[in-house]
C-alpha cells in the first residue's frame, strides 16, 4: 500500500552557512494493505520527516513515494490534492481548527474533499458516531480533553475515505488510559475499514498494542525493520531488547545463559517445565515474560542452565524457540 | 457660548469624524487585509513564496510606516486632489488617513496570520486543501480574534490621525478642538471636545473586545 525507495531529505538551505542536516537517509519501506507499521526512534531520528514525507509535505530530495500504485513525487496542483484525500493524517497536538466546533472540523475535511453540502450532514454525523463523539459535535475543541481531540483529529482524517492513515505520535500527549482507548479505536478501524496505518511512536505499548511491523529508525536510518515476530526472534534486535527487556546478570559458575524467545503459539506451549522434565535439568528463569502482543503471543526469557547447555538449546530450538547463548555484563 | 450651541458643534464634529474614521477603516480593512495576506504568502516559506516580491512589499510598508502622519498629509495633497477633487473637508481627509492605516493594519494583519499554528496549516494541506481555501477557511478564519482586536487598535490610532487631518481643514473633533479649543481659547469646548473623544474611544474599545471574546473559542 505504500512503498518508499530510497529516499533522502535534507534541511539546510543552498547557499547558507548553516550546515545541512540530513533528515532522512536512504529509507525503504513497504507497508502491506492492512498492515499496521510502527517506526520509532529517538528524537531527531527523522520519523517526522519520514512520514511527511509520504503525503509530500515535505518534498523528498531523493527517492520514490507510492501510496495505492501512485507515485506522489511526481505530482503536483490538482492531481496531488486528489492524492491526498486517500491519505488521513493524525498530528500529536491535533491541529483541529479552533474557530469551528467539532462537527465543523469533520466537516471541513468534507468542504475540502469536494462532499455537497447536503451530504455534508449525515456524513459528519457518521464519522462523529464512528469515533465516539456524537454527544459533543456542538463544542469547540477548547471544550475537549486530549483524547476527546485525538477522536476529532482521527474522524476527520476519514473524511474522504482513505485508504491510508498516517499518525505522528498521536498519543503522546496524551495518559495511558486514554492512550489504550484511541489505541483500540485505531485497531477497530484497521480491522472494519481495512485501513492501512503507518505510525510515528517512541511508546513500546503503541507497538505492543496495535502494530504488526515495525522499523527502528536511528540518524535517518532504518537499522532494523519487519515483521514484530521476526524481529523479536533475532538476538541484536533493539525493538526486541526494548519490548521484553532481559536483566543484565553477572558470570555464573557453571552455568551458562541463554535468551529465548518464542513467538505465536509456542509461546503458549509448557515450554520451560517440559525441557525440565525431558532433560532432567533445573532450569532458572533470570527475567522476562510472556504478552499478547497484536501481532501475536509472543514472550523472551533469558534463563540460566547447567553446564554448557547444549542439550537445553537443542531441545528449545526443536520446539521452535530461538536461542541465543547471552554474554554477562562485566 | 449657550449649551445648545455648544452640543451642536460637538454633534457636527463627532459625525465628521465618525464619517472619516468609518470610511478609512472600511478602505483600511480591505486593503491591510490584502496587503497582510500577501506578506504572509510571499514571506519566504509561505504558500506562495516570492523573495523579490515579499522584500519589495515590506519595504514600502516599512517606508510608509516610518513617515510621520503629518508629512504623509502634506505629502499626499497631490493624490488626494486628483482622486477627491479637493484638499480640504472630510472626504479629503480620508485619502491621507488610509493611506497611513493601511500598511499599519497590514502589520498587525501580517502578525495576526503569523499565530496561526504551522501544525493546523499542515493538517489542512495534508487534507488536500487549495491555496485558497487555507487562506480563506485557515488563516483568516483562525486569526479572526486578531484581526478584530488588531482592527480595534486601528480603529483608534484613526480617531487620533483624524484629529491630525483636522489641522488640514478635514473637519472633524480634532479641528473643533484647535479652532474654539486652542484658536479662540474657549476651554470649554476643548474639554467637551475631550470628553466626547474619550467616550468615542472607550465604545469602541468595548465594542471590539466584545466581539474579540464572542470570537474567541480558545
Ligand atoms: N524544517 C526543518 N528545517 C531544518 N531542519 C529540520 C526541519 N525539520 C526537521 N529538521 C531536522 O531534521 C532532523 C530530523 O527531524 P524530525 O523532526 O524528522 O525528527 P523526529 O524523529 O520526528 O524527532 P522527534 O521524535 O523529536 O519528533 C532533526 O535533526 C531536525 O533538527
Ligand atoms: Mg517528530
Amino acid at each position: 500500500m505504500i512503498e518508499i525507495k530510497g529516499l533522502r531529505k535534507t534541511y539546510g538551505a543552498k547557499g547558507r552557512r548553516d550546515p545541512q542536516v540530513v533528515a532522512v537517509d536512504g529509507v525503504d519501506l513497504s507497508v502491506g494493505e492492512g498492515d499496521v507499521f510502527g517506526v520509532l526512534g529517538r528524537s531527531g531520528a527523522g520519523k517526522s520527516t519520514l512520514l511527511r514525507c509520504v503525503n509530500m509535505l515535505e518534498r523528498p530530495d531523493a527517492g520514490t513515494v507510492s501510496v495505492g500504485g501512485v507515485e506522489l513525487t511526481t505530482l503536483n496542483g490538482r492531481r496531488l490534492r486528489a492524492a491526498r484525500h486517500g491519505i488521513g493524517m493524525i498530528h500529536q497536538h491535533f491541529a483541529l481548527l479552533s474557530s469551528r466546533t467539532v462537527a465543523g472540523n469533520v466537516a471541513f475535511a468534507l468542504e475540502v474533499t469536494g462532499v455537497p453540502r447536503a451530504e455534508r450532514r449525515t456524513r459528519v454525523a457518521e464519522l462523529l458516531d464512528l469515533v465516539g463523539l456524537s454527544e459533543r459535535a456542538g463544542a469547540y475543541p477548547g471544550q475537549l480533553s486530549g483524547g476527546q481531540k485525538q477522536r476529532v483529529g482521527i474522524a476527520r482524517a476519514l473524511a474522504a475515505r482513505p485508504k491510508v492513515l498516517l499518525s505522528d505520535e498521536a498519543t503522546s500527549a496524551l495518559d495511558p488510559e486514554t492512550t489504550d482507548s484511541i489505541l483500540r479505536l485505531l485497531l477497530d478501524l484497521n480491522r472494519r475499514l481495512g485501513l492501512t496505518i503507518l505510525l510515528i511512536t517512541h511508546e513500546m505499548t503503541v507497538v505492543k498494542r496495535i502494530c504488526r511491523s515495525a522499523a527502528v529508525m536511528r540518524d535517518g536510518r532504518f537499522v532494523e525493520s519487519g515483521a514484530v515476530t521476526d524481529l523479536l526472534h533475532r538476538p541484536e534486535s533493539e525493538l526486541a531488547r526494548d519490548l521484553f527487556p532481559l536483566d543484565p546478570f553477572a558470570e555464573l559458575p557453571g552455568q551458562t545463559v541463554v535468551d529465548v524467545s518464542v513467538s505465536g503459539e509456542d509461546a503458549d506451549i509448557p515450554l520451560l517445565t517440559e525441557v525440565a522434565r525431558t532433560l532432567d535439568v533445573d532450569v532458572r528463569v533470570l527475567s522476562g515474560s510472556v504478552e499478547t502482543l497484536a501481532a501475536g503471543r509472543a514472550g523472551r526469557w533469558r534463563l540460566a542452565v547447567p553446564g554448557d547447555g547444549a542439550a537445553v538449546i537443542h531441545h528449545l530450538r526443536s520446539r521452535g524457540a530461538v536461542v541465543a547463548v547471552a554474554e554477562a555484563s562485566s | 457660548m449657550t449649551w445648545s450651541e455648544l452640543s451642536d458643534l460637538l454633534l457636527v464634529g463627532l459625525q465628521e469624524t465618525a464619517w472619516m474614521v468609518g470610511v478609512s477603516t472600511v478602505l483600511t480593512a480591505i486593503g491591510g487585509l490584502l496587503l497582510g495576506v500577501l506578506l504572509v504568502l510571499t514571506a519566504p516559506g509561505g504558500l506562495l513564496a516570492a523573495p523579490v516580491v515579499s522584500s519589495v512589499l515590506g519595504f514600502v510598508v516599512n517606508v510608509a510606516r516610518s513617515l510621520p502622519f503629518i508629512i504623509l498629509l502634506v505629502a499626499v495633497i497631490p493624490f488626494t486632489r486628483a482622486v477627491v477633487g479637493t484638499t480640504i473637508g472630510t472626504d479629503a481627509a480620508i485619502v491621507p488617513l488610509t493611506i497611513g492605516a493601511i500598511p499599519f493594519f497590514a502589520r498587525i494583519v501580517e502578525a495576526a496570520l503569523r499565530e496561526v499554528p504551522p501544525d493546523v496549516v499542515a493538517a489542512a494541506t495534508a487534507m488536500g486543501a487549495t491555496r485558497t481555501q487555507i487562506v480563506g477557511k485557515v488563516l483568516l478564519r483562525e486569526a479572526r480574534p486578531g484581526l478584530v482586536a488588531g482592527l480595534t487598535i486601528t480603529v483608534i490610532a484613526l480617531v487620533g490621525y483624524s484629529a491630525m487631518a483636522g489641522v488640514v481643514g478635514g473637519g472633524g473633533l480634532g479641528d473643533l478642538a484647535i479652532r474654539y479649543g486652542y484658536q479662540r481659547f474657549e476651554t470649554e469646548v476643548m474639554v467637551a471636545t475631550v470628553v466626547v473623544l474619550v467616550v468615542f474611544v472607550q465604545l469602541i474599545q468595548m465594542a471590539g473586545d466584545v466581539l474579540v471574546r464572542r470570537l474567541s473559542h480558545k
